[in-house]
């Protein structure tokens, strides 16, 4: 089994900042764990402990239920892909491969399987002679997986390992790493600042922030029902948009069933609206708008509004294209299900 | 994009040069081409009259067996003074690459004896191991050793290259330790996770991205040691005893400040600053190749 358990970890640094507060996660063998939060949150450090590359102040870690607070890095059989790729400039592709193989002390007929058959998997048979600094960004990040999956490790550790690529090939590599990852069925840990790219990889994603969780969770149960305005603003694109209500209510916004706290936060995605006309039914929210600007993408149309012409902006999206004027006034609907209450001082989800 | 600064007259650009020219030009043109224009002369022992002689004084040089023993002491003496300094520098600097705490003050205490002056050093040096009075030679003879550099050259020899390498060692921490902080963590954390020891990272990973600023030390260690020691050599030697720590710059200085003989020391010079040339020309290339990665 290698599964792999955070049980309270915690790090703080010399100066007295604390970085990681009291993290608890049980990671499922073979499964695919992305740690998601803007920078600073402590993602990067928290997947550092996991290597190794960083003490740990309080708590434990355990790979296959054996805990390796006080394991070197080379002991706790994992590989990590690094943000810059990490590869050793001074040494063919062949030989950055097969370092961690040399060193563990693989015979050498298999270190040549090994490696030939990574590169096969990565495509990158035809470049096994060339230095590091001879390839493109993208095959740089080839060699770097191909480094960590000869390897067969326990786990694989991936630090923001898309972030320095163009966004069309990010999107490729995004989809090799899951295909991969998939194939290879090694539990794996990814940090990444993208919510597109934590969505679309995660089977198990973790939203932190300051240092600690915020949610975690498989990632449409975070979509569909984020505990925290901040789960709820930072999954989704655009955002969630978030209005506070005051306690007697919003000109131009109208709730069938307002929850009975006073004061509160409304969330609604910008695509669980629909436009509506005066006459139509009734709706759980009807908000009223004065357009303020449009984004046509295409597929898609982002309105800007805002309610009851000068309050608060939102965002609502549209299929298609829409042909609407700046200053028109909207009238948009959503259904009970698409709404979130959240606590107007704390943020945490209001109970249905 | 470049921006190019264009002048309209011909004249300005060298006129902002001339400076710089001037200096290069007086100081170190003039003097090379006396010193080669010097060493096809002889003059007579009253200095009343000098002849031209072609290469005599190289002839002569090259015939006498103690410039070749100069030469040989100057091969030990730089080999030895290049090998303690990068390796002991080396490992100053890959300690205090570690180290974080103190480590701005213990980096600028090893500098430190960067600016004291090749003579004061070798004076330093001097007393520190003055046979019957100096504080090291004193606990050196307490053991048993019967330490003395006034007459046995192989002493005095280890004492010019101890005051040598003491001296050279901040000048190639320095670069070492920029050398080591340009090398990226990840590179050293990813072969960490490799699997690789402490031992085995620094000889696989490091000490390769290292070897562009250790060749560039090497040569600039040895053009040190050729020509920037003859003042530790002076102060604490002179060259003695019985020439055993004589090098080829302190023989010209030998021969043609102490001895009198111009054009012989000129001969000397020339060929060193052959070296010189030589030595540079192979550092130009190789850093201009950027050295094997």
């Amino acid at each position: 089994m290698n599964n792999v358990q955070l049980r309270k970890v915690g790090k703080v640094y010399a100066g007295g900042f604390e970085a990681v507060r009291q993290i608890s996660i049980d990671i499922p063998d073979g499964a695919f764990c992305v740690l998601v939060g803007p920078s600073g949150c402590g993602k990067s450090t928290l997947l550092r402990m996991v290597a190794g590359l960083e003490t740990i102040t309080s708590g434990e870690v355990a790979i296959g239920d054996k805990v390796v607070n006080a394991l070197d890095p080379s002991e706790r059989d994992i590989a990590m892909v690094f943000q810059n790729y990490a590869l050793y400039p001074h040494m063919s592709v062949y030989d950055n491969m097969a370092y961690g193989l040399r060193n563990r002390g693989t015979p050498k007929p298999e270190i040549e399987t090994r490696v030939q058959e990574a590169a096969r998997i990565l495509e990158i048979g035809h470049l096994l002679d060339r230095k590091p600094r001879a390839l493109s960004g993208g095959q740089r990040q080839r060699v770097a997986m191909g480094r960590a999956i000869v390897r067969k490790p326990r786990v694989f550790l991936f630090d923001e390992p898309l972030s320095n690529l163009d966004a069309k090939l990010r999107i490729q590599m995004r989809v090799e790493i899951k295909k991969l990852q998939r194939a290879l069925g090694i539990t794996s840990i990814y940090v990444t600042h993208d919510q597109l790219e934590a969505m679309t990889l995660a089977d198990m994603l973790v939203v932190m922030n300051k240092g600690k969780v915020e949610q975690m969770g498989p990632p449409l149960a975070l979509y569909e029902k984020p505990q925290t305005t901040f789960v709820a603003g930072f999954i989704g694109a655009p955002p969630m948009n978030l209005v506070e209500v005051p306690a007697g209510g919003m000109a131009g916004l109208t709730l069938a069933h307002p929850p009975q706290v006073g004061r509160f936060i409304l969330g609604i995605r910008p695509e669980h609206f629909q436009l509506s006309s005066e006459d139509a039914g009734p709706s759980a929210l009807v908000v009223e708008l004065t357009l303020t600007a449009v984004e046509a993408v295409g597929s898609e149309t982002f309105l800007y509004g805002a309610i009851g012409g000068a309050g608060r902006e939102i965002i609502v999206r549209v299929p298609g294209k829409a042909d609407i004027a700046i200053g028109t006034k909207l009238r948009a609907v959503a259904d009970a299900h698409d709404l979130h209450f959240f606590h107007a001082e704390t943020g945490d989800r209001l109970p249905d | 994009m470049e921006k190019r600064v264009t002048f309209d007259g011909k004249a300005l650009p060298y006129l902002l040069l001339a400076p710089q020219l001037l200096v290069t030009i007086i100081f170190f043109y003039w003097p090379a081409v006396q010193a080669v224009w010097q060493s096809f002369l002889i003059q007579d022992a009253f200095g009343l009259s000098t002849e031209f002689v072609w290469f005599e004084n190289y002839q002569t040089l090259f015939s006498r067996p103690e410039y070749f023993r100069s030469l040989v002491t100057t091969l030990i003496f730089s080999s030895v003074v290049a090998f303690l300094s990068l390796s002991l520098s080396l490992l100053l600097a890959v300690q205090a690459d570690k180290q974080i705490k103190f480590a701005s003050g213990y980096k600028t205490l090893l500098i430190w004896p960067y600016a004291v002056a090749p003579a004061i050093a070798g004076v330093l040096w001097l007393f520190m191991f003055q046979p019957s009075l100096g504080l090291v030679s004193q606990s050196i003879r307490a053991l048993g050793f019967d330490w003395n550099p006034l007459l046995n050259g192989d002493h005095a020899m280890a004492l010019v290259v101890m005051a040598a390498t003491w001296k050279q060692i901040s000048y190639n921490f320095l670069f070492f330790l920029a050398g080591l902080q340009s090398i990226p963590k990840s590179v050293i954390e990813a072969s960490a996770i490799d699997g690789a020891s402490p031992m085995r990272r620094f000889w696989t990973i490091t000490f390769p991205l290292l070897s562009p600023t250790t060749f560039y030390l090497l040569v600039v260690n040895i053009v040190y040691v050729f020509f920037d020691t003859f003042g530790i050599i002076d102060a604490t030697t002179g060259g003695g005893p019985s020439k055993a720590t004589e090098t080829l710059v302190y023989k010209v200085f030998h021969d043609g400040r102490l001895g009198g003989d111009l054009g012989g020391s000129a001969a000397q010079s020339v060929i060193l600053m052959v070296m010189v040339i030589g030595l540079t020309a192979i550092q130009f290339r190789f850093v201009e190749k950027k050295v094997q990665y």
